[in-house]
Formats: C-alpha cells, structure tokens, sequence
C-alpha cells in the first residue's frame, strides 16, 4: 500500500515536463525518478512493517510474479515489433499476404502459430504490423490467435491433459475459429477511427539503428505500464477471491461455463501456463475447461490493459466485449462438436 | 529502464526469481535485462549525438504509465516478498493428480521423497509402493481453522500466479509449536487415514510423523515435478 502512494509525485510530474518543451525543465524526469527512489529506500521499514501482514504478502509476491515473468515475453515481442518496423519493408507483407482481406484474415491466424510466446508478445508485434501497413483485420486475427495455437502452448496443453488429446485439437480449432471470425467481423464493422496507435517518434534523418532502440524504448514503457497495472488487478483478484465460489459455480452447466470463462479474464493467467491450471479444475466440465483454455489468451485483465495502451482505449473498450462473447461461443460450439 | 534491466539481471542472477517464476526461465530473464540495459545505453548515447548536432527537437515524452514500472522494481528490490506461504495455500485446493506411473521408491533410509511423491504414492496406491519404508518429506507448515497440521509445498507451471498446493495431513509426533510457513523436514511412516480438501474436495493423505526438524528455506521453494 505505502508504495502505491509512493508513485504519484512521479506520476504527476511526468506529464508536467511532457507539456514544457523547455531544455531545462526535461531534467525533472530523471531527478523525480531519483527522489522516489531515494524515499522508498528511507521509507523501507514502515513500508516493510504495512506489507507484512499475509494477505498483503501473497498479493506483492503474485504481482511482481506476473511481471517477472511477463516481462522477458515483452522484451521479446518488443524488439520482434521493433525489427518489423524498422528492417522489413511494408511492400513484404503487401506480396505476403494475399490483397484480399477476406483471405488475408485466415492466412494471418495461421501465421500465428509461429510466434512462439505468450500473449504479451503478441501485442506489440499486432501493433507494429497495423503501423507497417497490414489489413487491421488480419493484424488482429494474428493478434488473437498467436497466443494460443503456437507449438509451445499447445505442447503444454498435451502435457497437462495426457489423457485428452482431443483437448488439443479443440483448443487449436476453437482459437483458430474465434480469431479469424473476429478479424471477418472487423473487416465488415471496424472503422480504422476506433484503432488509435499512438504515433512513433520516426525522427527524420535518424539512422536505423537510432529508430529501432526508439522504438523499443517506447513500446517497453508503454506496454510495460499498462502491464503492470494487469498485474496489480490479477494479483488482487488472486487474493481475494474466495475458492469455494468456484466450488458452487461448478454444479451448473451453463454458470459453470461462464464462471470459468470470467475466471480466465480475471486471472490474467501466461497462456503457456493456464492448460496446466484448468487441468487442476477437476471439478469442471470439459467444455468449462476449453472455454477457460479459449478465452484465456484473447482476453484478459493484463490483455486489455496492454491493448489499450497499443491501440488506445476506444478499440479496446469495443474489442474486448466482442472477443469475450466469440471466444466463448467458438468454445462452446467447438466443444459440442468435439469433446 | 536501465534499473529494470538491471533489477531483472540481479533477480535472474541471484536466484531470488526462484521466488516467483520456474527455473527455466533464468536464461530468458537475463536476456531481456540485457536488451533492456543495452536499450537505455543506446538511449542515452544518441541522445547525447543528438545534443551535439544540435538539432533539438526532442521526441515524444514517456507516457505516464510507464511511472507505474516503478512499482514492481520497488517491490523487487527493497522489499523482495517472500515466496507463498500458507495464507495461499490454504485458500486454494490440493492441486493433487494422479500419475502416470510411480517410479521406483529412492534409495536411503529413511527415502527422501516430495511432497507431490509422497502424496500421489499414498493417495492413489495406497502406499503399496512405499513398502512400509520410513520417508522423509520438506514442505512448510499451514494450520487450517481448527489448528490440524498441514505439510505443504506449492507446486508451480511458470510462475507464482499459478501456484497450487500438494497438502498431506500430518498426525503422530509433532514438536510442541507449530508456526505456519515453517518450513520443517518430516520423517514418518505411511497412514492409510486419507481425508478431503475441504476446498476442492481432493485427496490429502496422512503421515504419522516419527520426528520433525526446523530447515532454511530451500533455494527453490517449489515444486517443479510437473514442468517438463
């Protein structure tokens, strides 16, 4: 708690300095980051006493958990993204993927299956390819599918249903099928106004060299932001949501459905992870569980605050309800189908 | 920046991320700090180019939410939490399962074995594999509402946000004063008794304990059986 409250002369003299472009006023950023930092470390033992009771315990470990492990999947996403927009030239998707939306829209979800992380990598690198020129609706479809069909989570998918591959299989179609039907739904209902990727400092006259470490300074600060503040909300939900809810949720079908599906939003849950955590739902049906597996890594608290930061808040506030509400369907369908 | 990078090195370097993520991503985190260290150095050098040609245009300031990257970076560096404890432990179901097929028992007397091996040997074999050998078993202590004794060990897929708990319930012998998150080395004997998370309604063997010692915390705190 005293940390929170640690941050915002920070946070207030940030944006103060954005306003003056003033030579001598720029200096405040680094001398604010110093005095916060050289607080926090004066005010280390109260801070220490206020964070020593359990609940509080569990909660800094889950959250700078999360962060720890989601940052080295940024960092990577962001200098694939960075490498996108700074060495490969536009015209290479324009003879990548095919001109008609339409098509382009599957071609990208499969194209996801490559990207060999989690969801916080695929975030920039959607965001880099918009901004390089892809059709926004295979862009998205990319986005929504490379988190959950790539080979590393659907290994682990396998590992933690050995008894189910038919799991697998589902859970690659069902994601497939969402992703792409969100992109068809953006060709025919998105307006390019709604997506607000914040401008990019491409100075003129810069070398490559110089735009490539922009930009990955500017997306690890950005999304980085936006990651923690994902974070901070999974660790509270960690912390204080009660289990036994789940226990009286699991008797019905359909809540249960819902409930693991809200579960999976909340949680904020690494995608390579989560197979192994709806695995540990024993008391869920299999279909819960693939829409736990589904809507995962489309959608979630960590997700919409990093998508919001990409792409600015109006996509996303519009973006995710319509995920949320496919991925569930697509589960559902896939799940009557194949489980 | 450079401070999360270099917070990042440290935490990968010490072995504190042991803590909160599994141990195979050591490597990725000590890449990502060096990217992100090699990114503020690259900042500050053309910075320093672009001050010197003097064409001052300065770019786009950093948003106001990567003020919030502090946070975790204090809470790394200063504070270090510690790793889950009983308070999760006992909000959370056994995350028991069965297993494929029980390996032979290790050698030594009394055999070391996890709290997932223990469990999984008396819960789905009946301790039939056990061979009526004495065990010795490291978790810490967690005391449900009516102060029975659990052994516990948090066993984790990627890091500590999916952390679920393997409990055995423990009877026989105890020492006089049991404080939760102790962690303790138990040697005991199988008990056929098996009771019911009252959580998730999973298996929790029972051990009857011969003898129990106080231990450090080990430099892993987790369970790792279930990561390949």
């Amino acid at each position: 708690m005293a940390i929170t409250e640690d941050a915002p002369p920070g946070a207030e003299a940030g944006p103060a300095d954005a306003a003056a472009g003033q030579d001598g006023r720029r200096l405040s950023s680094p001398l604010v980051l110093t005095l916060t930092l050289l607080l926090a470390v004066l005010a280390q033992s109260p801070i220490r006493g206020l964070l020593g009771t359990p609940p509080m315990q569990s909660w800094m470990t889950v959250f700078v958990a999360v962060t720890v492990q989601a940052l080295p999947f940024l960092v990577f996403g962001v200098l694939l993204s960075a490498a996108i927009a700074v060495f490969v030239p536009p015209s290479f998707f324009a003879r990548a993927l095919p001109s008609r939306p339409a098509l382009a829209v599957p071609v990208a979800g499969v194209a996801g299956a490559i990207l060999p992380g989690c969801e916080c990598a695929s975030v920039p690198v959607a965001g880099a390819l918009v901004r390089r020129g892809v059709t926004p609706a295979a862009a998205l479809a990319f986005l929504l599918s490379a988190p959950a069909i790539n080979p590393i989570v659907l290994t682990a998918t396998a590992v933690a249903f050995p008894r189910d591959p038919a799991m697998v299989l589902a859970r690659f179609l069902a994601s497939l099928l969402v992703a792409c039907v969100m992109g068809w739904l953006w060709q025919r209902l998105g307006r390019t106004d709604w997506l607000r990727p914040p401008a990019h400092g491409a100075h003129e006259g810069a070398t490559r060299g110089e735009t490539f470490w922009n930009s990955v300074r500017h997306d690890t600060m950005h999304a980085g932001g936006f990651l923690v503040l994902g974070a901070m909300a999974a660790a509270t939900l960690k912390a204080a949501v009660p289990a036994d809810w789940l226990r009286t949720a699991a008797g019905n079908p359909a809540f249960s459905v819902l409930a693991l599906a809200v579960l999976a939003v909340l949680l904020s849950i690494c995608s390579e992870a989560d197979a192994f955590v709806a695995a540990s739902l024993t008391q869920f049906s299999p279909t819960a569980k693939l829409v736990f597996l589904v809507v995962g890594p489309m959608i979630d608290l960590k997700l919409f605050a990093m998508q919001a930061g990409t792409f600015g808040r109006g996509f996303a506030l519009r973006f995710a309800p319509a995920t949320f509400a496919l991925a569930v369907t697509g589960a559902v369908l896939t799940s009557a189908v194949l489980l | 920046m450079f401070l999360l990078g270099a917070a990042l090195l440290h935490a990968g370097g010490t072995g504190l991320y042991l803590r909160y993520v599994k141990a195979g991503l050591q490597p990725l985190l000590l890449a990502s700090g060096v990217v992100l260290v090699a990114g503020a150095l690259a900042t500050v050098w053309y910075e320093r180019r672009r001050a010197k040609t003097a064409t001052q245009e300065h770019g786009h300031p950093e948003p106001r939410t990567s003020w919030l990257l502090l946070l975790p970076l204090l809470a790394l560096i200063l504070i270090a939490p510690p790793a889950l404890g009983s308070y999760s432990a006992l909000r959370a179901g056994t995350a028991l399962q069965k297993p494929y097929a029980l390996g032979p028992l290790p050698a030594g007397d009394p055999a070391p074995l996890s709290v997932v091996d223990y469990a999984s040997r008396a819960a789905f074999d009946h301790g039939r594999s056990l061979h009526g050998r004495p065990v010795r078993v490291t978790g810490f202590l967690a005391l449900d509402h009516a102060g029975a004794p659990y052994l516990v060990r948090m066993a984790l897929n990627c890091c500590a946000a999916d952390a679920q708990p393997v409990k055995i319930a423990l009877t026989g012998t105890l020492p006089p004063v049991l404080r939760p998150d102790a962690w303790l080395e138990v040697t005991g004997t199988y008990s056929p008794r098996l009771t019911r998370d009252p959580v998730n309604n999973g298996p929790v063997p029972y051990l009857k304990v011969t003898s129990a010692r106080p231990v450090p915390v080990p430099h892993d705190p987790y369970d790792e059986t279930w990561n390949n």
